[in-house]
């Protein structure tokens, strides 16, 4: 213990030198501007800023870059409640019910709940790293390709439990999704699969065109085809920020978000994405009143909102004391590392001591000055809904456009946004939910590859899933929770409860 | 009249070229770096052109187009106007490996470049799990002698560096493990540090610190020399494997046409770029190998690409390994 306090205390003087404090300021804030662009995600933000900050010394780069990466996460929760445009895989949840309130004038309260709950877990996963880093590390390598094909199972369960409709109709999303996600070479054997030849298509749907597409897009077709009542423009814009109420109602399932999106945060291959999603499941199966959610819920953004962000920052423990990137966008870490001449590798905690813990020490920082930045912000955006609608549709598709030709560069993107938007507007008018859709698309690649990878290593054996401990009570629970959703006195209240 | 309209035209823009040349360059340089931003690739690209920029007096921006193996980004590139304010960092794999595995590959690397200049080579390290029962390259090959398919080696999806460098192995000691894919290194040593996968083929960059911390351990660089970075590990020619000399280089072409003098003030710029202290001992740091005097010439990449695309085409085919 106190060892973990001599470090901090090595940690903070580094990051409160006046540079760094600089360094984590102009990081989130640039983060935030750019991340609110609809599209431009942590990655293209960090791949787009990495130079500006090849002038610094490592460790204030660093600093810059982590503020950049949770500004630009933080932004993309911006743009999924006020245009209902997610921008990344963790915040698809947060549009749900974030954009609901938003509809109902209650978006301030909305971006309001989403800093606090953010600046809350993101405390807790400093102290987190701080403490349990190293320990936790045995966790990123006792998952396999087995047991995280089990943890994917588990995962679409929790998608059929997400849904609002019909759990047919969920289960026909969700296998969609996992359907386009098969799209593009194959890992194992490097053949083409359904690309009808299209050289775009050999990578397989980037998950920023679909979620643009299908939430972004559809929402602004479905907004011009009835824009009477439920235009966002008319709505008073509600108090800014959270009453006592919201709280009380926001500050449990901001705990419980915080401990599962730490806890998940650490998988490798991603496994952060799976925080949010089982945040709000959770939240809605414990609810006295589950119908509230997607109709603008308060825990249904405090909740995922805290998962999403204490999994961004738990990610950086298979990082910083393996050197493993757990996701693309550490992945970028660890590149912007080495240009700054410091390998990312075990090694770092002990031979660079000052920067290993003055990060750590940073996050705290960046997430204070995530808070200092968006709760006068909160205003800003509030008042860009009060733009007319006429006026802000081309605004966000213009940026749609331009935010998703940034990622790749290619204009198929550009192209495949306005299909997708077009399916989407469709699905909607049938009453099927976009959202098992995308979690089955992020998931479905995952399980697939892990799904092979295990079956190869066990020479073709199906038992390997249930001999392993780990891979078996994963398993054991999602057939609970199947079993839950789909025994027939359950379904048939959780119909009256779930169909509009 | 329209004729004239366009002769005219193609005379000023001949005129327009000829001026370009001289004041070269006059604006921005976009450098197309066919992998993900942070990569080996693009950090080699970001520390080389840090120094390029200065020399040439315009600012060298980086643009990631990654795809299909680095083979889509080579593409927009070798299509881009021949003016030298489009340039690319190619590799191994885009410039080698890419003609075996891409039989629709829409360039040829021996014929449709302007080659500038060799950056930095990035030796491949032969690694296995912690749990290895053999400890040096020769108690593996007996390993693998033996246990033959029941061994499984990782690698970082069809394309990578990993991937070619470990069939170009596999293919000289015969040996014929089960193959692992993985999306990227990343995951692939994940698994390999937890002694889930056997072995496998990769650039120091991204095995040198799993090494140094004990995590996995490693049987022999495939480099004529030791490398600094791992001084513990012998040459796969010491190791008595010699036949296994491979390296994941890193090069700086421009589309094929690009004016001579404008290579060559390109290739003065990377060569002064290589010779500064702070350049090299970045590369050096990240393991890299310093091209050698005859490799940093246009000519002498030339014959680099020549002989890759002749080494590696048979390799592969016999190995079945496309990725279209």
């Amino acid at each position: 213990m106190g060892d973990l306090f001599s470090n901090l205390g090595l940690g903070f003087s580094v990051a409160f030198s006046v540079q760094n404090i600089l360094s984590a300021f102009i990081g989130c804030l640039v983060g935030t501007l750019i991340g609110v662009l609809p599209g431009v995600g942590p990655i293209a933000t960090i791949a787009m800023l990495l130079p500006i900050t090849f002038s610094l010394d490592p460790t204030g780069a660093l600093i810059m870059l982590a503020g950049i990466y949770y500004g630009a996460q933080y932004g993309g929760s911006t743009t999924a409640i006020l245009v209902n445009i997610p921008g990344e895989a963790t915040s698809v949840v947060t549009a749900l019910d974030g954009h609901q309130m938003a509809r109902q004038g209650r978006a301030g309260v909305a971006l309001g709940v989403a800093a606090i709950g953010s600046f809350f877990a993101g405390t807790v996963a400093t102290l987190v790293i701080a403490a349990l880093g190293k320990p936790l590390t045995g966790l990123a390598l006792l998952f396999g390709p087995t047991e995280y094909f089990s943890l994917m199972v588990m995962g679409l369960v929790f998608a059929v439990v997400l849904a609002r409709g019909s759990i047919l109709k969920a289960v026909a999303m969700i296998v969609l999704g996992v359907l386009l996600s098969t799209v593009g070479l194959d890992l194992e054997t490097g053949e083409e699969r359904m690309t009808f030849g299209l050289a775009f298509l050999s990578d397989g749907i980037d998950f920023a065109v679909l979620a643009m597409g299908i939430f972004g897009i559809a929402e602004i077709m479905r907004n011009l085809d009835h824009t009477e009542h439920r235009d966002v423009v008319r709505q008073a814009i509600g108090s800014l920020l959270p009453t006592r109420d919201d709280f009380r109602q926001a500050y449990k399932p901001a705990i419980r978000g915080t401990l599962i999106g730490a806890m998940l945060g650490i998988l490798p291959g991603n496994g952060a994405v799976l925080g949010p999603f089982a945040s709000y499941t959770l939240e809605k199966k414990i609810a006295k009143d589950p119908r509230r959610f997607g109709r603008g819920a308060i825990e249904g953004v405090a909740g995922p909102e805290s998962a999403n962000n204490a999994g961004a920052q738990t990610s950086f423990i298979p990082l910083l004391t393996l050197g493993i990137p757990p996701n693309a966008v550490m992945a970028l870490m660890v590149g912007a590392m080495t240009i700054h001449g410091i390998i990312p590798g075990p090694q770092v905690m002990t031979k660079n001591p000052d920067l290993f813990w003055g990060m750590i020490a940073s996050m705290w920082i960046g997430n204070l000055m995530l808070l200092i930045i968006n709760l006068p912000l909160v205003g800003v955006w509030v008042r860009l809904l009060k733009v007319p609608y006429r006026l802000l549709f081309p605004a966000i598709l213009m940026f749609c456009c331009i935010g998703i030709y940034s990622i790749n560069s290619l204009p198929t993107d550009v192209m495949f946004i306005a299909l997708f938007g077009f399916v989407g507007y469709i699905l909607i008018k049938f009453g099927f939910e976009p959202a098992p859709m995308l979690l089955g698309f992020v998931l479905g690649k995952l399980m697939e590859e892990n799904l092979r990878r295990a079956l190869i290593l066990s020479r073709g054996s199906l038992e390997t899933f249930i001999e392993r401990p780990v891979s078996a009570g994963l398993l054991a629970v999602a057939a609970i929770l199947l079993v839950i959703a789909l025994l027939p006195s359950i379904r048939k209240g959780r119909d009256e409860v779930f169909t509009e | 009249m329209k004729k004239i309209a366009l002769a005219l035209a193609a005379v000023a823009g001949l005129a327009a070229t000829g001026a370009q040349a001289q004041n070269y360059p006059a604006r921005p340089i976009t450098m197309i770096v066919p992998f993900a931003a942070g990569g080996p690739t693009d950090v080699v690209a970001r520390i080389v052109t840090d120094h390029m920029s200065r020399t040439l007096g315009q600012q060298i921006v980086i643009e990631n187009v990654a795809g299909a193996g680095g083979t889509t980004g080579i593409t927009r590139a070798a299509q881009a106007q021949p003016d030298g304010y489009t340039i690319m960092m190619g590799h191994m794999g885009t410039h080698g490996a890419a003609p075996a595995l891409y039989p629709n590959l829409k360039y040829d690397p021996t014929k449709d470049f302007a080659a500038i200049g060799m950056a930095a080579g990035t030796p491949i390290v032969i690694v296995a799990k912690k749990d290895f029962p053999a400890n040096d390259l020769k108690g593996f090959l007996d390993y693998m002698k033996a246990n033959g398919e029941k061994v499984n080696m990782a690698h970082a999806g069809v394309g990578s560096v990993s991937h070619s460098t470990g069939i170009l192995f596999n293919s000289i000691i015969k040996a014929k493990p089960t193959m692992v894919a993985y999306r990227g290194t990343g995951p692939a040593l994940n698994d390999l540090m937890a002694n889930t996968v056997d072995y496998m083929t990769d650039q120091i960059v991204n095995v040198a610190p799993q090494i140094q911390g004990g995590n996995i351990k490693a049987f022999a660089i495939a480099t004529p020399e030791r490398s600094p970075v791992l001084p513990n590990v012998p040459t796969t020619k010491e190791a008595g494997l010699g036949d296994y000399q491979v390296s994941a280089w890193n090069a700086v072409f421009a589309p094929k046409g690009t004016p001579a003098d404008v290579v060559k003030k390109l290739n003065d710029a990377l060569v002064k770029s290589l010779d500064d202290e702070n350049t090299k001992k970045r590369l050096l740091e990240l393991g890299g190998v310093l091209p050698s005097a005859e490799e940093r010439t246009p000519d002498g990449l030339q014959k680099l690409v020549n002989s890759e695309v002749a080494r590696w085409t048979p390799v592969l085919k016999a190995a079945g390994a496309t990725a279209e």
